[in-house]
């Protein structure tokens, strides 16, 4: 009988100056998550994220039930971004099934998942305000959001999760009179959302203390399999609306936001931006959208695979990249599904980013990762 | 609304008064009345006017103003008054309460949001008492590590600290509590107390957060001492005393922010700084640390602290008013007092009643502590707007910004400060 044990789980030895701070699950400035921070003075010194607290087993529920009872238990992971998180696996679906979408559904996909996008953006602003001591940039994301939300109520008849994208279309018509209704909102709430400049990113001090902090590089981002705004904040062009067009995004105008500096500033502004593209991108749409026809395929009572067969679609989401793989076996049910989401991915920089830095860095670098614990557990 | 507890009655609540009220005046009339001409009965009364005080004269006293009155002006006149009620803590902490409720309206209308609204009916008003209960009915509970009686003793030496600052602090010409000729240096020494409280408090609680606050908390207080007090020496300079009345007093025709603007900026940021406001709120970073140094004190332990950091605002608030703003002077907006009440009496239908005691306040009183009232909260809503704008700013910027910048700036204040004395501009004792 040794006393060696192997090299994961030998003891330890560390520093008396060193003090290892539990952030979280119980901490205001965590999430659902925790991360072992491992402090030397005012400086990190190591930092373990440990996910996984909110685990709920939406894969494995997939498997057990239909094509069409998935949809309201797969949006769950991100009910502010309700409609991106559902996308892929609307997408995927139709290609197993093979149903051809109506025009006018995929324009109202497009629109729906746009105010969705921004919602989620309006929740994360909020969040990543209030840990950084500005409780105004809590209170007015917050409010601010309920104009697109009175739109998608409007349109689907929930607030949050909505459970509007079937396969074959979206579940009902555009209510009407909408086009104005949303046109006016949108307008308005572009000219809200271009108010936070003043007041949070123009910020003197906001800038000195998120600007050169969480430095991620260009080829670090892309080695360590960044996505979505974390990706474009340092440098890298790549957006799924653009690279990979899915439904009439090629058809419309898109740019996205790219900025080259890689820090926390950086990332906190490219969902700002990303918003203010989401509503010219819903002002196109509403204008190109056919003003009349079907927005639904109607599909038989348990739609089946045809045989063996697997499809993998992804989207971009409010956080980066969203794919779903469908395995089909030709039942009713999938034989195997899997999310890869954006936050997930994301998460993974923050140990390197974290490094060196000092405490006080830590809720602005976390939060500027757009990570959003439930969608990294599942 | 179901706001109130679900099997509120208001006819049982009226009803179970109304046996309050029957059971006392029952209990009282049948066993306190005999009671107390009991022991009165063995008590010699006193002789008052060559009348020998009975309870029923006693009663008469309560009545009549001109004899109550005396009695009223001679209390106002004991230090014990002077503690307790006016330019003390009652006064402050009236004023500190104000101050909280003024902050969550005003932080709520610039957020677009209504802020205290249903408790005590007009805009919420008794918020805050309600509050105060709800700390007062929880538990305290305390760390079982923790160094016990000093962690129990530190918010009660905070809030000691802090009324100790406010008793420094001249409301109106004679109203102060301790009107001492080194006031200013009593000041300093009173600051100096609030980080060793503060860490005291967070050591004690022996717990990783508040310990990592507290340091922080001490960082900030002490690097920021030193620009605090370098930025009020130009004042000293100038005035030449270091009596807060007297510096308030040589004020009487313009207020030092006119040549001391610098010192004035500098004391407003450190000031800021010391009171752990935002932009400065690093010790109580809530996305870091939890709640820095208060994280593990509970009810009224907590609510103790609140009161004491919303007493050292006044007290500071106030500080500023007396050194930059002229504490107590401005243009006489109080009416006289009618003093034919006195010489001649109020008609009071068929009598004609002469009220012995009046004027309670004198004129210059009144003036000075509306005036002196009015900047303060001038001053306070000036330290709450930070809240609304600003992030929480890092503790190196933070420290880089107190040893590099307010230092530096206090020193150019000094030299302003010298150059008036002079060139013979300005002198001890005002303009020349």
């Amino acid at each position: 009988m040794t006393n060696e044990l192997p090299p994961g789980l030998a003891i330890q030895k560390v520093d008396e100056r060193i003090m290892t701070l539990n952030v979280g699950p119980q901490h205001p400035g965590s999430g659902h998550m925790r991360i072992i921070v491992q402090i030397d003075g005012d400086y990190i010194v190591a930092c373990d994220p440990d996910p996984g607290y909110v685990h709920r087993g939406e894969e494995k529920m997939a498997e057990y039930r239909n094509y069409i009872t998935n949809i309201p238990h797969l949006e769950r992971p991100v009910i502010h971004d309700s409609c991106n998180v559902l996308y892929p696996y609307v997408l995927g679906v139709e290609e197993l099934l093979g149903i051809e979408v109506p025009e006018r559904a995929k324009y109202v996909r497009v629109i729906c998942s746009e105010l969705n996008r921004c919602i989620y953006i309006m929740y994360w602003l909020a969040i990543y305000g209030i840990f950084l001591g500005h409780s105004t940039m809590f209170m007015w994301p917050a409010g601010d959001r309920e104009l697109l939300i009175d739109l998608m109520e409007k349109i689907s008849g929930a607030r949050v999760t909505h459970a509007h994208f079937v396969p074959g279309g979206v579940r009902n018509d555009l209510p009407p009179n909408f086009e104005e209704v949303c046109l006016r909102q949108v307008n308005y709430f572009e000219k809200r959302i271009k108010e936070y400049a003043a007041v949070f990113y123009d910020n003197p001090i906001l800038i000195s203390r998120t600007e050169n902090t969480g430095v991620l590089s260009r080829e670090d981002a892309i080695r360590l399999g960044t996505t979505g705004s974390v990706l474009r904040a340092s440098g890298v062009d790549y957006d799924l609306r653009i690279k990979e067009p899915y439904d009439v995004y090629e058809e419309l105008d898109v740019h996205s936001p790219v900025m080259k500096e890689g820090d926390s500033y950086a990332r906190s502004k490219i969902p700002w931006l990303d918003m203010l593209e989401s509503c010219n991108i819903i002002k196109q749409a509403l204008q190109k959208m056919p003003k009349s026809g079907s927005v639904r395929v109607k599909l038989k009572p348990n739609p089946k695979g045809k045989g063996l067969d697997s499809v993998y679609k992804r989207v971009e989401s409010g956080r980066g990249s969203l794919g779903c793989h469908i395995v089909s076996d030709g039942k009713v049910e999938p034989y195997r599904l899997k999310l890869s989401v954006g936050s997930f991915r994301n998460l993974i920089a923050l140990p390197y980013l974290l490094k060196g830095e000092k405490l006080g860095n830590m809720p602005s670098v976390y939060w500027s990762l757009n990570y959003w614990p439930v969608e990294a557990d599942r | 609304m179901s706001v109130i507890a679900p099997n509120f009655k208001l006819s049982e609540f009226i009803k179970s008064l109304i046996d309050d009220i029957v059971w006392t005046v029952l209990i009282m009339s049948l066993i306190g009345i005999p009671a107390i001409m009991m022991i009165l009965f063995y008590v010699p009364m006193p002789v008052i006017d060559g009348e020998l005080l009975t309870p029923f004269l006693a009663f008469t006293y309560l009545a009549d103003p001109s004899r109550t009155l005396p009695i009223v002006q001679a209390f106002m006149t004991t230090d014990m008054f002077k503690i307790m009620a006016f330019p003390g803590f009652g006064f402050a902490a009236l004023l500190a309460a104000g101050t909280i409720f003024v902050e969550r309206k005003m932080l709520a209308k610039l957020q677009l949001r209504v802020g205290p609204f249903y408790c005590g009916k007009v805009e919420g008003i008794l918020q805050l008492m309600g509050d105060g209960l709800k700390l007062i009915s929880k538990e305290i509970i305390i760390p079982a590590k923790a160094d016990k009686p000093i962690f129990w003793a530190a918010p009660v030496l905070f809030v000691a600290s802090a009324a100790a600052f406010v008793a420094l602090i001249p409301v109106a010409p004679g109203w102060v509590v301790a009107d001492v000729d080194m006031g200013l240096l009593a000041v300093f020494a009173v600051i100096g107390f609030f980080p060793i409280v503060t860490i005291l408090s967070a050591w004690s609680a022996n717990s990783k957060f508040p310990f990592i606050g507290g340091i922080r908390a001490l960082f900030q207080m002490v690097s920021f001492e030193i620009p605090l007090i370098l930025s009020l020496l130009g004042v000293v300079m100038v005035t030449g005393t270091l009596n807060l009345s007297e510096i308030a007093a040589s004020q009487s025709s313009f207020p030092w922010i006119l040549f001391l603007p610098v010192g004035a900026i500098v004391f407003f940021i450190t000031m800021l700084a010391e009171l752990e406001r935002i932009p400065f709120d690093l010790p109580e970073a809530e996305s870091e640390i939890v709640a820095g140094w208060l994280t593990e004190l509970s009810g009224m332990m907590y609510g103790l602290v609140q009161l004491g950091t919303y007493l050292k605002l006044y007290a500071f608030a106030a500080l500023f008013v007396v050194l930059f703003l002229g504490g107590w002077n401005g243009p006489m907006v109080v009416p006289p007092f009618p003093m034919e009440i006195v010489t001649e009496g109020i008609e009071l239908g068929p009598v004609t009643a002469k009220i012995a005691g009046l004027p309670l306040f004198d004129q210059e009183m009144l003036n000075g502590t509306f005036w002196f009232i009015l900047k303060t909260v001038g001053v306070i809503f000036f330290i709450l707007l930070p809240r609304g704008v600003f992030p929480r700013i890092r503790v190196d910027m933070l420290l880089n910004l107190g040893w590099h910048k307010l230092i530096g700036l206090a020193f150019v204040n000094i030299f302003i400060a010298l150059g008036l004395v002079y060139a013979g501009v300005l002198g001890p004792g005002g303009l020349q």
